[in-house]
């Protein structure tokens, strides 16, 4: 269990200190989460007025978004100088550096999310702060399960060559439920009279569905990832 | 797979489909819904054979996964497939039966959405087949198992929320003159999946001979 | 802690090992016994089946038929304790090249989970003649520099098969020369050394056996002349394989992607 954690810890230093260098992933994962939700403003805000209920949608599906994009590129880093043969290859625990890059994964979402719920919040004028550590619960939990499955069907698409365009025709319809789910919770938060009994509802459908998608996802990593 | 086993359901199949009008005709019409009801006994069975080709999809997957038997792929391929017809059935019949009973075509209610998602699902499988690439085979067996994670949603979907869609639990306790032609649709329609099943994995099997021994020309 | 020196690694056989996409065939039947203290040469056309017979080597890839054992066991049977044996260089480097020289030694080192990273990263640097560029990153390395990176990080845990893949290309005259004296290293400290090639003026010395590998098939070179002179005849003798009068069909729009 040590070894598995110092593991996962390797991976994830070893993309903090990549990213820290050239900052590419989070600026343009940053940029195209605020340009996502520009566009949405655009499509659903009328005359500073935005649409009924549409601030809970465009949260997620921003996320859901610009969590595509990075997903795509996170593996790219591996696959690059096929440096992935060099993890594979290494006596760990392979689940442990489908752990680490998840973790990597999540942690540049935090800073996403962080940027696109001030900016619903703003552009929206949706009061997202009203129950915000109800808020904090939904993105984390529904963050963990959008990111577990990317994270294993980003990895295992490194091998095919139309990974670009398979990565969200297969995460999309696996993910729907928890981005349902979270935008469900969302809503039940920033209505007018907001429900906290239905947000807590939502919230443990989701830590059922993660716990179901991480045992999946740990458990079929290493066989999926052989050739 | 057994080579008598596909005329031996086929068979089967067609007494099931032979006598199903016969007892769906004179099974009473509901008081509400009228002859519309009667669709209810393709409705349901489609999905039933839709989630029997699921689990199959996914207990093979799992298979071919950890015990890389070839064979466990051949019938994943085929239940994917069986699910994507059996679960299109089930989307037309569903709108048909919503918009007499409900009044509109389509409501995202949890099980007509859970639906959806799974018939996704399952169009992705067959689409990450069809463009993965080699290799795409046990990428897709990791997706199958997903497939099948899905089902105990799709299950206790209706059970959570309170929706317009009759909770799971009416079914076993439907009167006697709904519930036999229903089950016997069910039955019906399960020993057809079964019958495509077969039909449908054997002919991955011949394809896979037949590729063996396009390899055993060229070794010559 | 060194990892578990489990498997025994005096000898790695492969007994009708074939490997196929579809109806694209990359590798076979492939028979082979690798000993250790050889250097083996992996000759052959481009797309012959050489990247993937080292892929399946490195048990990275499961053969389609036959098997592989590594001493008494197979890949799936040895596990992780068989893959920290095992060093594998493919003609891409492995590298981060974000990351410094010592920085990816190190994040290596803790991977394979060897005692003192710090230390052996050090080793590692001054064999590979870049002590004085250990904090550079590695996007700003020479060709040749790369390369010799990419070498110690394959062999920073002490393998006791190594594979190569097409080490030589792109390397100056110097750097070849280092490249060579590394290999016969290897074979005196008792490893496996499998080198596939193009370059075969640069290994006819040190090679101890030649293979072919041509259309996923194997055969062994002869013993006397030039390497060059014997590699033409073996490929005289082995024709490319005749293609039948059918149209070979792949699953799927796409076609077998083999040779990677």
């Amino acid at each position: 269990m040590r070894r598995f954690l110092q593991v996962a810890w390797l991976v994830v230093r070893k993309d903090l200190r990549v990213e820290s260098r050239n900052k590419e992933m989070l600026l343009t994962t940053l940029f195209f989460a605020a340009s996502c939700v520009l566009v949405f403003s655009f499509g659903f805000v009328r005359g500073g007025e935005a649409i009924d209920g549409s601030a809970s949608g465009v949260l997620w599906i921003t996320i859901a978004f610009s969590g595509t994009l990075a997903l795509g590129r996170a593996f790219e880093r591996e696959r690059h100088h096929d440096a992935l043969r060099g993890l594979l290859l290494a006596p760990a625990d392979r689940p442990a550096i489908y752990v680490g890059k998840l973790l990597g994964v999540l942690l540049l979402l935090a800073f996403v999310e962080a940027l696109v719920v001030v900016m619903v919040a703003f552009l929206f004028r949706a009061p997202l702060f009203r129950h915000g550590w109800w808020l904090l619960t939904l993105l984390s939990l529904g963050t963990i399960g959008f990111a577990s499955v990317g994270t294993l069907f980003s990895a295992m698409l490194l091998r095919t060559r139309s990974r670009a365009v398979l990565l969200p025709v297969l995460l999309y319809p696996v993910t729907i439920p928890v981005l349902i789910m979270g935008v469900s919770g969302t809503f039940a938060l920033v209505q007018p009279e907001p429900d906290l009994a239905l947000a807590r509802l939502w919230a443990s459908m989701l830590v059922f569905f993660d716990v179901v998608f991480l045992t999946l996802a740990l458990w079929t990593f290493e066989p999926v990832m052989t050739e | 797979m057994n080579k008598r086993a596909f005329p031996a359901l086929i068979g089967l199949s067609l007494v099931f489909f032979g006598v199903a009008p016969i007892l769906i005709v004179r099974a009473p019409n509901e008081q509400e819904m009228g002859l519309i009801q009667k669709i209810f006994y393709f409705h349901f069975a489609s999905w039933m054979a839709m989630y029997l080709a699921i689990l199959v999809l996914g207990i093979s997957s799992a298979l071919f996964l950890f015990r890389r038997k070839p064979s466990a792929d051949r019938l994943a391929v085929a239940a994917a497939e069986a699910a994507v017809v059996f679960g299109l059935m089930g989307l037309i019949t569903g709108p048909l039966w919503a918009v007499k009973s409900w009044g509109v075509w389509w409501t995202w209610d949890a099980r007509t959405t859970m639906a959806m998602i799974l018939e996704l699902i399952l169009v992705a499988y067959l689409i990450l087949r069809a463009y993965g690439g080699p290799g795409s085979d046990r990428l897709a067996a990791g997706l199958g198992m997903f497939a099948m994670a899905n089902l105990p949603f799709l299950y206790v979907s209706t059970e959570i929320w309170r929706t317009i869609h009759p909770p799971t639990s009416v079914v076993p306790q439907l009167p006697v003159d709904f519930g036999l032609p229903l089950w016997w649709s069910v039955a019906g329609f399960i020993v057809l999946c079964l019958a495509l099943l077969t039909a449908r994995a054997r002919l991955e099997e011949e394809r896979a001979t037949l590729d063996r021994l396009y390899l055993a020309l060229e070794d010559e | 802690m060194p990892p578990p020196q489990t498997a025994d690694f005096t000898q790695v056989t492969l007994s009708n090992v074939s490997r196929h996409y579809g109806r694209r065939r990359a590798l076979s039947q492939a028979n082979l016994v690798l000993s250790a203290g050889e250097i083996i040469g992996l000759l052959g056309p481009n797309g012959a089946g050489k990247s993937t017979l080292l892929g399946v080597l490195s048990t990275l890839a499961e053969p389609s038929g036959g098997e592989v054992r590594y001493g008494d066991r197979t890949a799936r049977q040895g596990g992780a304790p068989l893959r920290a044996q095992i060093g594998f260089l493919s003609h891409e480097l492995q590298l981060y090249p974000e990351l410094t020289a010592r920085e990816n030694l190190e994040f290596f080192a803790g991977l394979y989970g060897l005692d003192h990273p710090a230390e052996r990263a050090r080793e590692a640097l001054v064999l590979a003649s870049l002590s004085g560029r250990a904090d550079d990153v590695v996007e700003g390395f020479s060709r040749g520099m790369r390369q010799r990176l990419a070498l110690e990080r394959a062999l920073l845990h002490g393998p006791r098969l190594v594979l190569f893949d097409e080490p030589f290309t792109g390397l100056d005259e110097a750097s070849c020369g280092a490249l060579v004296t590394r290999l016969e290293q290897l074979r005196a400290a008792g490893s496996i050394v499998v080198v596939a090639t193009h370059d075969l003026d640069i290994v006819d010395p040190i090679l101890d056996r030649a293979i072919l590998l041509r259309s996923g098939r194997l055969r062994e070179l002869g013993q006397t002349g030039s390497l060059r002179a014997r590699y033409r005849a073996a490929l005289a003798e082995t024709p490319p394989r005749r293609r039948r009068g059918i149209a070979p069909a792949a699953p799927g729009p796409q076609g077998g992607e083999a040779g990677t």
